[in-house]
């Protein structure tokens, strides 16, 4: 477990995070994945979910929503919509999230109906990883 | 001559506009710091994310395929205007500047018979263009509640270019703002956003990595694009907030410099005036005393 790679997670404000690290776990939108190096060059979509760094020191993890996540061998780079650590993650914010994902489905086409009621249901399973409750 | 008090109450009201200059000059400079800063720590995202956009946007472009965002609506005979301006005035030509840039492409636009649709995000711009385009004008984006502006303002923004497009009121969308060179320099920019056009990526190492894609090439562009959309409103947002403290900070330090110069000369004629009555009032008194 010698090898590490670049982590980088950047939203659209700031940059969160950037260190080695050793693998990322990512939630895809087509399923979970986990990069290490020497992965395959991919580009994938997120779903709400969490991220999952391993560190020489130390492991870390975001709750991100949406976004994209750039693999290749070197390195993995996740662009999120927004991105809150874990451990600074509150009910506040996950009613933030929840307001932002109804206030999409608001507006929403025919075509992106079903998309939009995934996203609320990833949210909901997220908070339920996080031992929160999506308030109904 | 003008009488002591008077001059007196004048240098007095020169020197509280100077204070006054002065203040704001330095608050414009404490917020530029974390106007840049803000913008600074945005670049990253937005350079990867157009990085990666425009690779999907170049391998799909001319496909039947391509979404409508990318290949545009097929005409482009409505053009709509996003006129980002500030909320507030005294900052120089910061939001003339871009409402001069503005209208040269509307005239221009106009010249050539389209229809010219316009969106003001900031007060300041929607006064200066509500005379001439006052019917073109198809809303207004108020940011005057927002200290700082976020990702989440410029999604609104977004949400509602892209909800007007899809419902056809227009074919062709360019936004206008200031992009931050210096303090003293602005540059007035207009961006096309809709349909997107994204800077190529430079063809080094990374352009010719073959990447997977999950779960499509397709899907992901089409998920991708309006958030696309979002964050070259963002970044314009950013350089606008960076642009406009700076500009300010340089208007009130010319405005403090010039207040200074008028108490100067305030002062000398002030000083002036006051020899002469006393000059006058000895005069006076010794042509008192000869004539006993």
């Amino acid at each position: 477990m010698a090898d590490t790679m670049q982590f980088d997670l950047v939203s659209p404000e700031r940059s969160l995070a950037s260190l080695q690290a050793t693998a990322v776990q990512l939630p895809g939108a087509d399923g979970d994945m986990t990069a290490m190096p020497n992965h395959a060059p991919t580009i994938t979509t997120l779903r709400p979910g969490i991220v999952r760094v391993e560190a020489p020191e130390g492991n870390a993890e975001f709750a991100v929503t949406g976004g994209f996540a750039e693999v290749t061998a070197t390195g993995t780079s996740v662009l999120a919509e927004r991105a809150v650590p874990v451990s600074e993650m509150t009910q506040d914010l996950l009613d933030a999230f929840v307001s932002d994902a109804a206030a999409a489905s608001e507006n929403a086409t025919p075509e992106n109906l079903d998309e939009l009621a995934k996203r609320t249901v990833d949210i909901a399973a997220m908070a339920n990883e996080l031992g929160l409750t999506v308030k109904a | 001559m003008a009488n002591l008090k008077d001059l007196k109450n004048r240098i007095e009201s020169v020197k509280n506009t100077r204070k006054i200059t002065k203040a704001m000059q330095m608050v414009a400079a404490a917020k530029l710091r974390r106007a840049q800063d803000a913008a600074e720590s945005g670049r990253p995202y937005a350079e990867r994310f157009n990085a990666v956009l425009g690779g999907l946007a170049a391998a799909s472009t001319g496909g039947d395929s391509a979404p409508k965002l990318l290949a545009g609506s097929g005409s482009d005979q409505v053009h709509l205007l996003v006129v980002m301006t500030a909320e507030r005035g005294l900052c120089g030509g910061f939001n003339s500047s871009i409402v001069k840039k503005a209208r040269a492409m509307a005239e221009d636009l106009l010249a050539h018979g389209k229809t010219v649709k316009i969106l003001t995000v900031g007060k300041k711009g929607r006064e200066q263009l509500k005379r001439e385009y006052g019917d073109q004008m198809i809303g207004h984006v108020d940011l005057s509640g927002v200290r700082n502006v976020g990702y989440d303002n410029a999604q609104a923004i977004a949400h509602d270019l892209i909800h007007r497009f899809n419902e056809g009121e227009f074919d062709v969308a360019t936004i206008f703002y200031n992009t931050f060179e210096s303090v003293i320099t602005q540059v007035p920019t207009a961006k096309q956003v809709i349909p997107a056009s994204f800077d190529a990526p430079d063809d080094g190492a990374s352009a010719s990595t073959v990447y997977d894609y999950e779960p499509s090439e397709e899907g992901i562009l089409e998920t991708l694009l309006p958030s696309g959309v979002a964050t070259q409103v963002f970044s314009a947002l950013l350089e606008n907030a960076a642009s406009e403290q700076g500009a300010r900070m340089a208007a009130m330090d010319n405005a403090t410099r010039n207040a200074g110069e008028m108490i100067e000369k305030l002062t000398i004629e002030y000083n002036r005036s006051r020899q002469a009555v006393i000059t006058n009032e000895l005069i006076e008194i010794i042509s008192g005393a000869e004539a006993l």
